[in-house]
């Protein structure tokens, strides 16, 4: 199994990344920060990973993806899953008063990410395996004051994963998001985590990487999440609106 | 994250139970801001793993903690030269995945295997082969240690002896262990030959401590606490070596079971605990004898049933562990244990083990060469803390001294007397780090 992750330092793909490890997957670790890279390639070859490499990219920056993906698939020797995982939380308050700040998430989290799935999409459309995994949001179901902009982000990089899939129907490639509620991660710092809702970033990696290998094109993790917003994207206008959520 | 939240903190006796605030890192890196920020905001800081401490050496409600099991990467693993180096939020049920099918051991480990490597170091923990191995702190070759003012120190033995030792069994005083480096032993299998032999009073626990020692790694007994008369310190001696052959898999681990939510307190009578305790025994002769045990179900048999401390219900319990010395551990130990089932105050888990003479670099480790008894009482109060000083005496008179990772009571007074070293202990603490434990105990 050889595997790219795209954003690797992230708390869901570092323990979707141990998973692969302990299978003795190969590894590609793509982020920013070269320093945290080398230390978790590390850690995955310890854990019984074959090889974990790193590579040093702004995967925000929706520039040059199509080389710089090649480059990744030539550097590991070929791929079978990508996951993508890095993603920006924003502040919605500044990024409503600034338009700048709600340019900056859209781009990363949707823009770019959009590219790299396309992208992703044509390699292994072409090889006719291989998996596209991508971590979305509960967030992105339905718009809430608190988290709207974000969330804009995660909902069109479901449309564009879905349709990614209907894509492959039938074929043999496969793409997948997967949607975590509320998760105990450094994105989230800050906020109000006590309570049952709040989930281990290892309980959603178990998820990521089951899904992976199989089951349809949206998945929401921990599996509760799909009849919570099930009622939440149900909910009538009138009521909806007189809700603190 | 390096910021300190709200954070709901319990130490697994779950007795203090005060707000905490916690800083939960992912990267080393982030831990020079963490430790200043904690500086700035008047925080004395301390870290914690696992929680698997009993009482109060692991909190700091007036301070702020620094959640260290974030930091769980193994940094190189070198099974030639049997050293690993891990960062000190790394558990050893993670580390054991890792080095046992590798044809490697821990040198030392507790009766749980979710603790975290600085977690153990700091409380320089003992495990079953005491009598051979010694504690934890003799198999570490190197600390990261982070001090308060941001700047992050290697120590060894020989680079920085007070330091090293203090830090050793430091119970996080000395500042934040960032990453260990440990030396593991050679093993060939997953599997252990163990015999199991019940025993009748404690004369014949002594004597079969005596007769093990030299030629089993491990030894332990569960006794029964609220036996009395003729039966006084009855158990099931426990003794074993790794086998040479057998899977070097551990398979997935022995949780089977977790406690959902806290039991009622009623649960927890001197009637219950006496039934289990006597049916615990008459299961153990049933099954006395010889046997090949996967490696986790023998060092581990309480991480059977995950988060077991909740049977104690919503007042927590307290854990007694005391250590004295050859002289007068016979008479000393049949005294805590008539104490103990006069005052019908039993405990599921007593422990009887014999620790040998193989001292620690740690300047404050717990172990001593002699007897030490382990019991956990529910939390009933007055009537508790009663009988704990009636046990303090004992202990105190016979020259011996209590387990710090297992406290949440003992007097200044009782500290100071078990450890002499303190003082000199005391030096090496960094003033920007504190705990609970350590503002009791270090008082006048
Ligand atoms: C079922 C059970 C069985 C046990 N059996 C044994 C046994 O056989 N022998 C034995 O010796 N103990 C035993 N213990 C106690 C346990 O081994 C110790 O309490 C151990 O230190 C817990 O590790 P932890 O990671 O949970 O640390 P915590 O309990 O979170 O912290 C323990 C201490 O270490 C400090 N600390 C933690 N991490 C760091 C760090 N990175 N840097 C500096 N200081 C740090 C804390 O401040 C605290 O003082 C047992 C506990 C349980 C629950």
């Amino acid at each position: 199994m050889r595997v790219i992750i795209l954003g690797a330092t992230s708390a869901i793909a570092s323990a979707a990344a141990r998973l692969y490890a302990a299978e003795g997957a190969s590894l590609l670790l793509v982020g920013r920060d070269e320093n945290r890279l080398a230390q978790a390639a590390a850690d995955l070859k310890a854990r019984g990973a074959e090889a974990a490499e790193v590579a040093i990219s702004d995967l925000g920056d929706p520039v040059d993806v199509e080389q710089r993906l090649d480059a990744f698939v030539r550097q590991l020797g070929g791929v079978d899953h990508v996951l993508l995982a890095y993603g920006i939380l924003g502040n919605q308050g500044e990024a409503e008063r600034d338009l700048a700040d709600a340019e900056t998430i859209l781009r990363v989290n949707f823009n770019s990410a959009a590219a790299w799935c396309l992208a992703t999409a044509n390699i292994i459309e072409k090889q006719g395996r291989g998996t596209l995994a991508v971590i979305g949001s509960v967030a992105g179901d339905r718009g809430r004051r608190a988290n709207f902009i974000y969330g804009a982000s995660k909902a069109g990089l479901e449309a564009l994963v879905v349709g990614i899939a209907h894509r492959f129907a039938d074929k043999g490639p496969r793409a997948v998001l997967i949607k975590p509620g509320p998760t105990m991660t450094p994105m989230t710092e800050g906020m109000n985590r006590k309570g049952a809702l709040w989930a281990k970033p290892e309980q959603v990696a178990a998820i990521v990487h089951a899904r992976a290998y199989r089951g349809g094109p949206v998945a929401y993790a921990p599996g509760f999440w799909r009849y919570i917003m099930l009622i939440i994207r149900n909910l009538p206008s009138a009521i909806f609106n007189r809700m603190e959520i | 994250m390096t910021r300190f939240e709200p954070a709901d903190v319990r130490s697994w006796g779950n007795v203090l139970q005060a707000e905490h605030h916690a800083a939960f890192p992912a990267w080393r890196d982030q831990l020079p801001r963490i430790v200043l920020s904690g500086r700035q905001e008047g925080r004395a800081l301390l870290a914690t793993g696992l929680r698997r401490s009993y009482g109060d050496n692991g909190l700091n409600p007036e301070g702020g903690l620094i959640d260290m099991a974030g930091l769980d990467r193994i940094i190189s693993f070198d099974p030639q030269r049997r050293l690993v180096r891990v960062e000190a939020g790394l558990s050893f049920d993670a580390l054991l995945g890792v080095i046992v099918r590798q044809g490697s051991f821990l040198p030392v480990t507790p009766g749980t295997r979710f603790v975290t490597m600085g977690g153990a170091v700091a409380n320089d923990v003992h495990g079953k082969n005491h009598h051979i191995n010694g504690t934890i702190g003799r198999w570490v070759r190197r600390i990261g240690l982070m001090r308060s003012n941001g700047e992050e120190l290697e120590l060894t033995l020989e680079s920085d002896p007070q330091l090293f030792s203090a830090t050793i069994g430091g119970l996080g005083l000395t500042g934040a262990i960032t990453w260990v480096e440990l030396e593991v032993l050679p093993n060939e299998s997953a599997v252990m030959d163990a015999e199991n032999i019940p025993f009748d009073n404690l004369d014949m626990f002594f004597s079969l401590a005596a007769e093990s020692d030299n030629a089993f790694d491990y030894t332990v007994s569960w006794i029964d606490c609220l036996a009395k008369g003729a039966s006084l310190g009855r158990g099931i001696f426990t003794r074993g070596n790794h086998a040479k052959t057998g899977s070097r898999l551990p398979g997935r681990g022995n949780t089977k079971f977790t406690m959902p939510l806290s039991l009622p307190r009623l649960c927890m009578n001197r009637y219950s605990i006496s039934a289990f305790n006597s049916l615990y025994f008459r299961n153990g002769k049933r099954k006395a004898g010889r046997q090949n045990i996967p490696i986790y179900q023998f060092f581990y048999p309480l991480d059977s049933i995950g988060r077991w401390n909740r049977m104690y219900g919503s007042k927590g319990m307290y854990q007694f562990q005391s250590v004295v010395p050859p002289a007068v551990e016979k008479d000393a130990t049949k005294e805590m244990l008539k104490t103990i089932s006069a005052s019908g105050q039993g405990s599921f888990l007593a422990v009887l083990k014999t620790f040998g003479a193989v001292a620690s670099p740690g300047m404050l480790s717990f172990p001593r060469p002699g007897t030490t008894l382990a019991l956990d009482f529910p939390n009933h109060g007055e009537t508790t803390l009663r009988l704990m000083a009636r046990l303090d005496d004992i202990v105190l008179e016979a020259g011996g001294r209590l387990y710090p990772a297992k406290d949440g009571r003992m007097s200044a007074r009782m500290f100071k007397a078990g450890y002499p070293a303190w003082q000199d202990f005391a030096k090496y603490v960094d003033s920007g780090f504190s705990s609970h434990f350590w503002k009791r105990v270090s008082q006048e």
